[in-house]
């Protein structure tokens, strides 16, 4: 059972990726990559951390995805544009780096017990005690990159 | 399902996302292939910390999605004035200070 949604995610994950760098319509792949984040939240429900792929469907896929929609509405998507410069030599190199990674994936020992993680109450115990200090300094990076973009795109910029 | 697939695939989203960042002309594709590669990362420290039975992987994944978020409401800002300031978003375009 797991096996086969394992098969199944690998799938819609690799195709959904692969349409995200090939896409024409800049929009289609905003699209694709909601499908990418949609299958790693199903990977995440596979991988025993749900409080993981409810996170990720809220905020990444709602978030992100909004915020690329509007920028390419504002920004302009011509198709033209989207096209790919010089594709053989990035293909080499990130099929170089495929084969590297995989090999090394590949080596590892393959761990007997899987004990999976069961975390929710677990997560929410650690992320307010042990992690209590980065937890607090992520809503002030939050806060200063909210700032960041608001001073960046601004229309009444003296530069 | 085993630890060496699940990093396989990963790997394999992290290459077809750098071959995103390397190839495509336009910035918001760039920004969304990076996206890729950061979720196939993300996929790779999951499932690194399923098997090991660590539930701080699961910690490190959410502020590695709180510090995306913000990263790409940056980046998509730096679009946003390049497509005002330069009026394009093609980076063959955005070459002012190449030396």
């Amino acid at each position: 059972m797991s096996d086969l949604a394992f098969v199944a995610l690998s799938a819609v994950l690799l195709a959904a990726a692969t349409a995200v760098v090939t896409a024409k319509s800049l929009f289609r792949a905003t699209f694709a990559l909601s499908g990418v984040l949609v299958a790693t939240a199903g990977f995440y429900l596979l991988l025993t951390a749900p409080l993981l792929a409810a996170v990720q469907v809220l905020l990444y896929t709602g978030g992100v995805l909004t915020l690329v929609v509007f920028a390419l509405v504002v920004a302009g998507s011509n198709t033209e544009d989207a096209r790919w410069r010089k594709p053989v030599p990035a293909a080499l190199m990130s099929l170089a780096v495929f084969a590297a990674l995989a090999v090394s994936a590949r080596k590892l020992p393959e761990t007997p017990p899987l004990r999976g993680l069961q975390s929710g109450k677990d997560v929410g115990r650690l992320l307010f005690s042990d992690y209590l200090v980065p937890f607090e300094l992520l809503s002030v990076l939050l806060l200063g990159a909210v700032f960041g973009a608001l001073l960046i795109a601004r229309k009444d910029r003296s530069v | 399902m085993t630890l060496g697939n699940l990093l396989v695939v990963a790997a394999g989203v992290f290459a077809i996302g750098l071959f995103g960042v390397l190839a495509r002309r336009h910035a918001i594709g760039v920004l969304l292939s990076i996206e890729l590669m950061f979720n196939a990362v993300n996929l790779a420290i999951v499932a690194i910390a399923w098997s090991k039975g660590l539930i701080v992987g699961v910690v490190l994944v959410m502020f590695g999605i709180a510090i995306t978020v913000a990263e790409i409401a940056v980046g998509l800002a730096l679009v946003l004035l390049a497509s005002r300031v330069a009026k394009s978003v093609v980076l063959d375009d955005l070459s002012e200070l190449k030396g």
